[in-house]
């Protein structure tokens, strides 16, 4: 009775059991409330480089994120996840900060490929950010250049299962954890540093 | 399979040499040069917005396009130029079916400092006569820090607002100068010194396991734009 099949199983032998002599279920109201939050992920429309074209195939009909409640909204307001798809640079960084700015809470930030990783192919030229998580704080790294899309879609998966986990009466925080202001000690060794 | 024969009118050799005898006649002040049967016309800065006026109107020319306009850096190079940047014009005119190249030498006024601030280059601008100049002056002043007397609007053009430098000049770190972070106490994003955990290593592939074997070298190399940047070079 350890195997997972058989513990589902049971578990919904309780829940029907409790559903039919009681007429009503009690879960947690965090269990509920994040299964809402995961089951209906919103991301914006937003692309960067050529990532977003792995982010189109993964919307579009072989691998259809419509399936997992996840679509693809217009505006940032009406979203919940922002997949930073491509290379971040200077220029684009205050508009990127405006546009998750403007996302209401909660919100979840998916980093894919390496150049929203950690600058990865331009992480020495001048006009890159070096790891979109400087700018914004990151739940999922998505590895690869372009990740695929299936490589996305395991990281919305993740995404959910980490949605699962969370507190939800708990303030997320808004600044960027890889973001070091000057004279402060970097927030990461060099040994952990990710260049893509 | 049949080869057609291959007719180029506008590298006919011959046009090329009464162009640049007319043009030598028109504006004495210009050098002519002929290579790869392309047409070079060198002259001083001052003297530009008269000539490419000239070359726009003359009824023998019609050089009614500015087709590109872009700067150079000739910092360590082997071959000997007057001054450290150029001005390059590119030309074409469509009713005689000729392109001609048209070139400026910059001089900095003050050469002694390491990075000279943009106004110690200037080119009067051409915008009056081809607008398509906008941009490209723009470009070129985002790129070198030369700057275009009389542009109406010369701002950056492809770098971020509070970019420091000027990229493409030989003597511009790869990392640049600033680097972007968000700020959480002034919640904006801000700029910063650039602060790298690590150098850039150069991989030359000839080892698999030692990925950088011939590294001191290539960062010698690397390292002669900006160690060597000698201003009596150009004097």
């Amino acid at each position: 009775m350890t195997d997972p099949a058989s513990i589902r199983q049971a578990g919904e032998a309780q829940m029907q059991a409790q559903l039919r002599d009681e007429g009503f279920l009690i879960t947690k109201v965090e269990d509920v409330v994040n299964w809402a939050r995961a089951g209906s992920l919103w991301p914006m429309t937003f692309g960067l480089a050529c990532c977003a074209v792995e982010m189109m195939h993964s919307a579009a009909s072989r691998y259809d994120l419509d399936r997992f409640g996840t679509m693809f909204r217009p505006s940032p307001r009406q979203s919940d996840l922002m997949i930073i798809a491509g290379t971040l640079t200077n220029k684009m960084a205050p508009a990127l900060r405006k546009l998750y700015d403007q996302m209401p809470e909660p919100r979840y930030v998916i980093s894919m490929g390496s150049c929203a990783n950690g600058g990865g192919y331009y992480h020495f030229s001048y006009a890159v950010v070096r790891g979109a998580d400087r700018i914004v704080p990151v739940d999922i790294y998505v590895p690869g250049c372009p990740p695929t899309a299936e490589a996305l879609v395991y990281g919305i998966l993740q995404l959910q299962k980490k949605i699962q986990r969370q507190p939800v009466f708990v303030q997320r925080p808004e600044s960027a954890p890889y973001a070091y202001a000057p004279g402060e000690p970097r927030p990461y060794s060099k040994d952990e540093m990710h260049i893509g | 399979m049949t080869t057609t024969p291959h007719i180029d009118t506008h590298l006919d050799l011959k046009g090329l040499h009464t162009m640049a005898d007319y043009l030598a006649k028109k504006l004495p002040q210009a050098q002519l040069s002929i290579a790869v049967r392309e047409l070079t016309l060198t002259i001083a800065p001052e003297h530009i917005p008269a000539a490419i006026a000239l070359l726009k109107d003359d009824k023998k020319l019609q050089f009614t396009q500015l087709i590109d306009l872009c700067g150079v850096d000739y910092l360590g190079t082997k071959h000997p130029h007057p001054t450290r940047f150029a001005v390059v014009y590119q030309l074409l005119s469509m009713a005689h079916n000729q392109r001609l190249r048209v070139k400026t030498y910059v001089a900095e006024a003050n050469p002694d400092t390491r990075h000279p601030i943009p106004d110690t280059l200037s080119v009067p601008t051409v915008t009056h006569l081809h607008a398509s100049a906008g941009w490209y002056e723009r470009e070129t002043y985002d790129m070198y820090g030369i700057n275009f007397v009389g542009h109406p609007d010369l701002r950056r053009l492809l770098t971020d607002y509070d970019f420091v430098g000027h990229p493409l000049r030989k003597d511009f770190p790869l990392e640049g100068h600033v680097e972007v972070y968000y700020d959480a106490k002034e919640k904006r994003v801000a700029y910063k010194p650039v602060d790298l955990p690590q150098e850039l290593r150069r991989f030359d592939n000839v080892s698999e396991w030692q990925g950088a074997t011939g590294n001191a070298g290539r960062a010698a190399a690397d390292n002669t734009f900006t160690n060597s940047y000698n201003p009596d070079e150009f004097k």
